[in-house]
C-alpha cells in the first residue's frame, strides 16, 4: 500500500507527529513562528476526541499541559522566544514533579521580542539552563519536516518514558517551510505510554524508586489518590527539608537521564569516517554545513557533518572521539557563541574549536562556512 | 449532620504549619463539610492550590490534591478539568495568589466559566512571606513593605469574579464558619464556576502589625464587618459603609466551558 504523504510545513508535520504519537490535549498562547501548530492541532484534537486550549499567557499555557498530563493525558505546548522565557518556572515544575509532556519552541531571534520572524537558535543554552534550580534536560533539535514528525513522536516516548518534560527545538526556517512528509502507518513507529502503578492505590507512592529509577505514575481521576508539588518532597510525595531524602531524590532525577543517554542520544554523521575537519551543527544550520562539506570535498579538503538530533543530553562520547580525531571543529549556529561552548568543554584541547555565529535573522550558508573551514585549517 | 473530618484528613499529616488562631485552617474543616455535603468522590475530586500558607490546605486532605506554582493554580486546574471533565475540581489559595501573580488566571477562569469552585481565603496580606501588602491588603494599613501605611487602593475579588463572568459568586467571613461549608456546597453543586471568598486573618503577620492585640478582636471584625445581602439590601448607603456583603452574591445559569468544548468535539466529528 502506497504511504501517505503530504507537502507539509514543519510547524504542520509537529502537529500531525503529536497525533501519531497519542497527543490529546494542547494548551498554547499564540506566539511568530509557532502559531501554526496551535491552529493545526485545534483542528485535528477535538476529532479524535482530545482537548485543545488557547490559555491566557504561555504560563496557563504550561499549567494547563502540566494539569492535563497528570490526569493521564499526553499533552503538548508550543512557543517561541518570549513565550518560552514565560514557562520557564513551570518547566522546572514538571522536573521536580516528574510529570511527562512536550514543549515545542519553534526558534527566533531575541532578547526580547527580537525578530519575530526571523530564524534563531539562541535558546539552545536556555533549555538546558533555562529553569531555575539542577534538573535534567532533554531537548530534541529536527532539521527538516520529516524530521520534525518523527522528533515529536519521540518527545512524547521520551517524556512518557522518562516523566519529565521534553523540548523540540528547530527554528524558524525549518518550522516555517514545506517539504514532503512521509506519515507512519499506525503501529509502524514506536508509541510509549507511561509505565501505570504496578501496586494497589493504597500502597502507591509516586516517588516510589525501589523498583527502578522512573517511579511508575498514576493518573487523577483513576482510583488513586496522591500528592504532587513543587517542593522537594519524599518518596511519597509529601514535602520534606531531609536533606539526605532531598539529596537522593535530585541525584535520581538527574541520574536517570545522565544514566540512560545510550537510548536518548541520537544523531546522524555525514562523511566522518576520515574527516579532518568537522562541522559540528544542528538544525537549519545543518543543512548549509551538508553542502559546505560537498563543496570542500570537491575541492580535496577532507571534512564531515556530525549532526545531533538530541542535542540534551549532548553527545559527549561522539564529541569527544571526533576531536581525536580531526584537527578541527568547527561549530556554525545562528547565536554567538552558544554549543560551541559545549564542543571546546568536550574536546578539551586535543583540536581546535571555531565558531561561526550569526544572528541578523539571515541563514548562515554554505560558502560562509567552507570559508571559515579553509581559514583554520 | 455529623462530620468525620479524621476521614478526610491524610494519615500522619497533622499537625499542619499554620500559626494559632490562622483563619485558613476554619476554612479547611468547612471544606470537609462541604464536600461531605456533596458526597465528593474524594478518588474523582481534585484539589488544587499555588503557593502560601492558603495554598497548603490540599495537602492535608485525602483526595487527588496538586500543590502548584505561586499564582498558578487556575490555570493548572483548568488543564485537570479540561482533560478529565468527570472529576470535580477544588481551587484553594489565597488572595495574593489568586489576585496578583495570579489574577490573570483567575478572571480567565471566571471568563470561561469552566466548572470548577474556587475557595480564596483572603486574609488582606501575603501571610507565608512575612506580611507584605497584598492587592487586598485595606489602603492606610502597616504591611512589611509599607511601613508608613499602604498607599494601594483594594481589589474587591467578589466583583472582580462577578465581572470577569463567574456563575456563581459568595462570600462570607471565618467568623461564619457554618455559612463557610454551605456556601461551598452551593458552589460544587452549581455547573460553572463558582467563586466562594472566605475573609480570614492572619495574627502573625497582619494583626500584629495592624494593632489587633489577639485573635479574637481579629474575628470581631470580621464578625462586624459582614452584613447579608439580604440585610443590606434594607440598609441605607451610609450604613453600609465599610462594611461587605455575605451570602450567595450573584448566581445565573449560563453555558460551562467543558459542556460546549464537548459540542466542538461533536462538530469535528461530524456528529
Ligand atoms: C514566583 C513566585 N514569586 C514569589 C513567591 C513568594 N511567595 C510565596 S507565598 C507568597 C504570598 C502568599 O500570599 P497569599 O496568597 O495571600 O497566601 P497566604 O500566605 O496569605 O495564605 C509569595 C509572595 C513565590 N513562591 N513564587
Ligand atoms: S503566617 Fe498568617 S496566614 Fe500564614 S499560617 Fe501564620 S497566621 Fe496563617
Ligand atoms: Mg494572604
Amino acid at each position: 500500500m502506497a504511504k501517505k504523504v503530504a507537502l507539509l510545513q514543519g510547524n504542520d508535520a509537529c502537529a500531525q507527529g503529536a497525533v501519531y504519537a497519542g497527543c490529546t490535549f494542547f494548551g498554547g498562547y499564540p506566539i511568530t513562528p509557532s502559531t501554526e501548530v496551535a491552529e493545526v492541532l485545534s483542528g485535528e484534537l477535538p476529532k479524535v476526541g482530545g482537548k485543545f486550549i488557547q490559555m491566557e499567557d504561555e504560563i496557563a499555557a504550561m499549567a494547563s499541559v502540566i494539569g492535563a498530563s497528570l490526569t493521564g493525558a499526553k499533552a503538548l505546548t508550543a512557543t517561541s522566544g518570549p513565550g518560552v522565557s514565560l514557562k520557564q518556572e513551570l518547566i522546572g515544575y514538571a522536573c521536580i514533579a516528574e510529570t511527562p509532556c512536550v514543549i515545542i519552541n519553534v526558534m527566533r531571534g531575541g532578547p526580547s521580542t527580537g525578530m519575530p520572524t526571523g530564524p534563531g537558535q539562541s535558546d539552545v543554552m536556555q533549555a538546558k539552563w533555562g529553569t531555575h534550580g539542577d534538573h535534567a534536560a532533554i531537548a530534541l533539535v529536527p532539521a527538516s519536516c520529516q524530521e520534525i514528525y518523527e522528533e515529536t513522536i519521540r518527545a512524547f516516548n521520551l517524556a512518557e518514558k522518562y516523566r519529565m518534560p521534553v523540548q523540540v527545538l528547530y527554528d524558524e526556517i525549518v518550522g516555517h517551510m514545506r517539504e514532503r512528509v512521509e506519515f507512519a502507518e499506525p503501529g509502524e513507529l514506536e508509541v510509549i505510554d507511561r509505565e501505570a502503578p504496578s501496586v494497589s492505590p493504597e500502597e502507591y507512592k509516586p516517588y516510589d524508586d525501589t523498583k527502578g529509577q522512573i517511579p511508575p505514575l498514576a493518573s487523577y481521576g483513576s482510583g488513586y489518590k496522591f500528592h504532587v508539588t513543587g517542593l522537594n518532597k519524599a518518596a511519597d510525595g509529601f514535602p520534606t527539608t531531609k536533606a539526605e531524602l532531598v539529596d537522593a531524590e535530585e541525584r535520581r532525577q538527574i541520574d536517570k537521564v545522565d544514566d540512560n543517554v545510550a537510548d536518548i542520544e541520537k544523531f546522524e554523521t555525514y562523511m566522518t569516517e576520515d574527516a579532518e575537519v568537522i562541522i559540528w551543527a544542528y538544525g537549519s544550520t545543518s543543512r548549509s554545513a551538508r553542502y559546505a562539506v560537498n563543496d570542500l570535498r570537491k575541492e580535496g579538503i577532507k571534512a564531515g557533518l556530525f549532526r545531533p538530533i538530541t542535542l540534551w543530553p549532548f553527545p559527549e562520547k561522539q564529541t569527544a572521539e571526533l576531536a581525536k580525531q580531526a584537527k578541527a571543529i568547527i561549530v556554525p549556529e545562528l547565536n554567538l557563541g552558544q554549543m560551541v561552548i559545549e564542543v571546546e568543554r568536550v574536546a578539551k584541547g586535543d583540536c581546535k574549536v571555531a565558531a561561526i555565529g550569526r544572528v541578523d535573522g539571515e541563514p548562515i550558508n554554505p560558502g560562509q562556512i567552507a570559508g571559515k573551514v579553509k581559514e583554520v585549517l | 449532620m455529623a462530620y468525620d473530618y479524621d476521614s478526610s484528613i491524610r494519615p500522619g499529616k497533622l499537625p499542619h504549619i499554620w500559626c494559632p488562631g490562622c483563619g485558613h485552617g476554619i476554612v479547611m474543616k468547612g471544606l470537609i463539610r462541604a464536600m461531605d455535603t456533596c458526597e465528593l468522590d474524594r478518588k474523582n475530586t481534585a484539589i488544587v492550590s499555588g503557593i502560601g500558607c492558603a495554598s497548603r490546605l490540599p495537602g492535608y486532605l485525602d483526595a487527588c490534591t496538586l500543590h502548584t506554582a505561586h499564582g498558578r493554580a487556575a490555570a493548572f486546574a483548568t488543564g485537570v478539568k479540561m482533560a478529565k471533565p468527570e472529576m470535580d475540581v477544588i481551587v484553594c489559595g489565597g488572595d495574593g495568589d489568586g489576585t496578583a501573580i495570579g489574577g490573570n488566571h483567575f478572571i480567565h477562569a471566571c471568563r470561561r466559566n469552566i466548572n470548577m469552585t474556587y475557595v480564596l481565603m483572603n486574609n488582606f496580606i501575603y501571610g507565608m512571606t512575612g506580611g507584605q501588602f497584598s492587592p487586598c491588603t485595606p489602603t492606610g494599613d502597616k504591611a512589611s513593605t509599607t511601613p508608613y501605611g499602604n498607599p494601594d487602593p483594594i481589589f474587591d475579588i467578589s466583583k472582580l469574579a462577578i465581572g470577569a463572568g463567574a456563575s456563581f459568586v459568595a462570600r462570607t467571613t471565618a467568623f461564619h464558619a457554618t455559612q463557610i461549608d454551605k456556601l461551598i456546597a452551593e458552589g460544587i453543586k452549581h455547573k460553572g464556576m463558582a467563586v466562594i471568598e472566605i475573609l480570614d486573618d492572619c495574627p502573625t503577620t497582619y494583626g500584629r502589625r495592624n494593632k489587633f492585640r489577639s485573635v479574637v478582636e481579629m474575628m470581631e471584625r470580621l464578625k462586624d464587618m459582614a452584613v447579608p445581602v439580604a440585610a443590606a439590601a434594607k440598609l441605607p448607603a451610609e450604613k453600609l459603609e465599610g462594611k461587605i456583603l455575605t451570602g450567595i452574591l450573584h448566581q445565573e445559569d449560563k453555558p460551562e466551558y467543558t459542556a460546549q468544548y464537548a459540542e466542538v468535539i461533536k462538530k469535528a466529528q461530524g456528529a
